[in-house]
């Protein structure tokens, strides 16, 4: 039928890359694979490997760390300028499209020029902070571990804002403005009006950007690759850049696909429950 | 005490645009004001200064005792109905009413014994639970009617407030408007582009065209009295006839000509139109004061015509008649028997009939 | 619109926007300065008295010189663009004709595979990628841009197709039906009729597919080796970077010009690139 023959192309990409190296993957991961030995079947050896390893501990609480803040900031400050980008002033259509910026330019590019603006002799952030008096020595933003990953945070939420901020721009501007009128006029003052009114008619589409940015956040590899290469002392790893430094890095491809795997049963859960809650919204 | 003044109203809209013409009005405590006119004619734009919702560009407004031009909207003690009723769409009936006291930080007994009282006004007690996606347009109408009584305001501001309902459904609300402004008697602003809402409803009624207030009077005074052409034209339906006549003094007196159309000026006119003599004013009569003539009806005020469509109602028959060149309608007892392509004398009753200045249009 | 005081639009609304403003623009503007910056005044330290990081007073362009003639910086730019239209081309095929048939045609199975089509997204670039080099290899792609061009469509066909089927839910069936009462194929229809109708939804989903080709480093790090054959950014991280000596004025030239193309073609087509974003977020 037309129907099969218009699907058979898209079909045949996904299934041929997407669906056949997950059941690879799968595969590898029973197995002690590695660069130029396929080995043999191990069972669940390098899951419970991976699971004892100190440094996957480190890069798994690292993601979930990492994807939960730098979430919680872009929705705050995507939310945030989402609001101030929905009044009218003059240049709003320069200012609209140079904020996406960020989004637009290849995360490594960027993050190179953030790389430089933490350099530790270099760097300009220092510079700034020194000569305005806030600090007398310099801060360690990439060479201290807790710093490096808060400062990863900055770049990602940095990254991802525009996205936040343009999708809910889109979404507030479905909301009727006679409701902010009339919340106005009950009594309610700015605070109350986004609360009351226009965060509960927004949750919908906050639900989807949310999902979209966890999945996205979660298995985030350029950032760190760029920004850090998972040092100082593998303390900013993150699951994805750990699976690379094993599966190619060190060419342990059965431990690197078992890593790697880690990352799915999250990402599935939290799909599952957005649309759970989505739902549960939309009937009500 | 809950008088509503506005002193020099102006609004600009990017300087080039002039909406709101200088407006003076003085709204008493306990009346209805309505403001009628059609779109664009500053209405709109002056309910929402008087609610805050329009920054003034010149000029004061006064609610109570207070100048209000830099007041917020909610600090202003009003409370106002939207055309599209603007309620909370996640929210509940209940809720949608007790917001605004939420809000104020109002006790939750004295909220719930407020939104029973209101709901009971309005009959929509059994819809509390409800979303207002449940609701047909007229509940939710009452709903939003709902939200605004349960404040206490000393201000009700109404924009359009039945525009979006059938026209049944219109007329039943109406009815329960005034009814509910009998019960309450607090201060309402009311805007609306139907004039036979402005006349049912207003206990005073402000035409507005382009900006400008034409006329504020009450309803039976802007009928009767009109100050120029627009509101001649405006109120009432079906609209004023109108017809450019000249003056023309003879020895048996003052005359209005034009071509099909020779009418006697009654002597009370007769005064006021001197300074017209021999130039062009514009004969206004309403339908209603057009009639079949009978043999008594003298010749001075009658008009021969042929009927061109002939609308019967049932309680009336209107006729569409032609004088000569000029269209007219007619509104005649419904047993009047009328074919089409008749000629027909009607006679016009001379204590209705209005003149307006050729080129000020203003009522002379 | 609620009236509020002039003080407070200021503290409420032009400062809070200028901060954004400058903390979104900020890095970019630090490119260029340091790319356009000799390396005498670019290694003054930040404790340095006369280091001026704002501004330089003696541009230069031997950066972007050096980055040229030395590096395989341009031919990293073609293999990029190469890429990026061929992907974007296939996938905005494969989500047409996708998009087309989950959104107007009837079937069994219709819903089973839109959702499957989701499903595909929660399998991220970084859990695949140790197979796929496996099977790329094995199909002697390796070292190719044919092993990008292939595989980039896996995460774009999924927005193109939700994209698209966004756009053809609101073309009204009465269209198609003229059409076809009027002697064309369905297949005719489709071209003729349904697709120049939703040129606006093609056009948002090839840019958001351009944009985030360009974006795409993990594959491209792991399939390209020779130097000849990568990307932009993988160029970039690799080349540019000798032993632990980091060459900032060449790196941030490159990182400059590998920037221009996709914000050259992004500003021609923001309002096309703004709607395709929320249309994939709401489909």
């Amino acid at each position: 039928m037309l129907a099969l023959a218009l699907l058979a192309p898209a079909v045949v990409i996904l299934v041929t890359f997407i669906a056949y190296p997950f059941v690879m993957a799968i595969w590898f991961s029973l197995t002690s694979i590695r660069v130029g030995d396929p080995g043999h079947f191990v069972g669940l050896a390098n899951f419970t490997k991976a699971w004892e390893d100190s440094i996957f501990q480190t890069a798994f609480k690292n993601t979930v760390f990492y994807t939960f803040w730098a979430t919680v900031f872009k929705l705050t400050l995507g939310m945030w300028l989402a609001l101030l980008l929905n009044r009218h002033f003059r240049f709003k259509r320069i200012v609209r499209a140079s904020m996406l910026l960020p989004f637009i330019i290849p995360t490594v590019l960027s993050a190179f020029a953030w790389r430089w603006m933490f350099d530790p002799t270099f760097s300009v952030v220092n510079w700034l902070l020194y000569h305005t008096g806030f600090i007398a020595n310099r801060l360690p933003f990439l060479s201290n571990g807790d710093w490096a990953m808060w400062c990863a945070i900055l770049v990602n939420t940095w990254r991802g804002m525009p996205f936040f901020a343009i999708t809910l721009l889109a979404g507030l501007q479905t909301i009727n403005p006679d409701l902010h009128e009339a919340a106005a006029l009950d009594g309610a003052n700015a605070w109350n009006r986004f609360w009351h009114v226009t965060w509960p008619l927004l949750l919908p589409v906050t639900l989807v950007v949310v999902v979209f940015s966890v999945i996205q956040t979660f298995s985030d590899f350029q950032l760190i690759y760029v920004l850090t290469g998972g040092g100082p002392a593998n303390s900013t790893h993150l699951v994805a850049t750990y699976a690379y430094q094993l599966g190619v890095g060190t060419g342990l491809l059965g431990e690197g696909a078992a890593i790697s795997l880690f990352m799915f049963p999250v990402l599935f859960a939290v799909v599952w429950i957005q649309l759970k809650y989505l739902k549960r919204i939309e009937a009500a | 005490m809950a008088e509503v003044v506005l002193s020099g109203l102006n609004k600009w809209y990017d300087r080039n645009v002039h909406a709101v013409k200088d407006v003076n009005l003085h709204i008493r405590d306990r009346e209805f004001m309505v403001l009628v006119g059609p779109s664009g004619c500053g209405k709109t734009t002056t309910l929402r200064m008087i609610a805050g919702l329009e920054e003034i560009s010149s000029g004061e407004i006064r609610i109570g005792e207070r100048v209000v031009n830099d007041l917020p909207p909610m600090d202003r003690d009003i409370a106002m109905v939207f055309q599209n009723y603007a309620l909370y769409p996640h929210k509940s009936v209940y809720d949608n009413m007790a917001f605004g006291l939420q809000m104020r930080k109002f006790a939750k007994d004295e909220i719930r014994r407020r939104v029973q009282a209101a709901s009971e006004i309005l009959g929509i007690q059994p819809l509390l639970a409800r979303k207002p996606r449940q609701l047909s347009g007229g509940q939710r109408q009452r709903v939003a009617l709902g939200r605004a009584i349960v404040r206490h305001p000393q201000l009700f501001l109404f924009d359009e407030p039945l525009s979006n309902l059938d026209a049944k459904l219109r007329v039943q609300m109406r009815v329960e408007l005034k009814r509910l402004h009998e019960r309450l008697s607090t201060t309402a602003v009311y805007v609306t582009h139907d004039q036979v809402e402005a006349m049912t409803l207003g206990d005073r009624v402000v035409v507005m065209k382009d900006g400008l207030v034409q006329q504020v009077g009450e309803p039976l005074e802007l009928y009767g009295r009109p100050a120029n052409r627009f509101v001649a034209g405006f109120i009432g339906s079906p609209a004023m006839n109108f017809a450019e006549v000249t003056i023309n003094h003879s020895a048996q007196g003052v005359w209005a000509e034009t071509a099909g159309l020779r009418i006697r000026v009654p002597p009370a006119k007769a005064e006021a139109l001197r300074g017209h003599a021999g130039g062009k004013v514009l004969l206004g009569v309403r339908p209603e004061a057009l009639r079949v003539a009978n043999g008594a009806d003298v010749a001075d005020y009658a008009l021969d015509c042929t009927v061109e469509v002939v609308e019967p109602l049932g309680n009336e028959i209107l006729l569409d008649v032609r004088a000569g060149s000029h269209p007219l309608v007619a509104r005649v007892d419904p047993a009047t028997r009328v074919k089409v392509h008749q000629s027909l004398r009607l006679a016009l009753d001379p204590e209705r009939l209005h003149f307006f200045d050729a080129n000020t249009e203003a009522a002379i | 619109m609620v009236i509020e005081r002039r003080w407070k639009k200021w503290l409420y609304f032009y400062i809070p926007l200028a901060l954004f403003i400058l903390f979104t623009l900020f890095p970019f503007y630090w490119m260029a300065v340091t790319a356009f910056r000799p390396d005498g005044e670019l290694y003054r330290t930040w404790r340095q008295a006369n280091a001026t990081p704002f501004w330089t007073l003696a541009p230069t362009t031997e950066h972007f010189h050096g980055l040229l003639e030395s590096t395989a910086f341009l031919r990293w730019l073609g293999n990029t663009m190469f890429i990026a239209l061929a992907s974007t081309a296939i996938s905005l095929l494969c989500g047409l004709f996708a998009g087309y048939a989950l959104s107007r045609l009837r079937f069994r199975g219709s819903e089973f595979l839109g959702t499957a089509i989701f499903i595909t997204y929660l399998v991220p670039q970084t859990l695949l990628f140790i197979p796929l080099a496996d099977i790329v290899r094995d199909m002697h792609l390796g070292n190719t841009p044919w092993s990008l061009i292939l595989t980039y469509p896996t995460f774009l066909i999924p927005f193109c197709t939700w994209l698209l089927m966004g756009y053809f839910k609101t073309i009204p069936k009465e269209l198609e039906e003229c059409a076809r009462i009027d002697g064309a194929t369905r297949f005719g229809a489709m071209f003729r009729i349904i697709f120049p109708v939703a040129v606006p939804g093609i056009l948002s989903a090839g840019i958001f597919a351009f944009t985030l080709s360009w974006n795409e480093f993990i594959y491209a790090l792991v399939f390209l080796s020779s130097v000849e054959e990568k990307t932009v950014p993988v160029g970039v991280v690799s080349e540019l970077i000798r032993g632990d000596i980091f060459f900032w004025g060449q790196l941030m030239a490159g990182a400059l010009l590998g920037s221009v193309p996709v914000a050259l073609v992004y500003s021609f087509f923001v309002e096309y690139y703004v709607a395709g974003m929320t249309g994939s977020v709401k489909g």
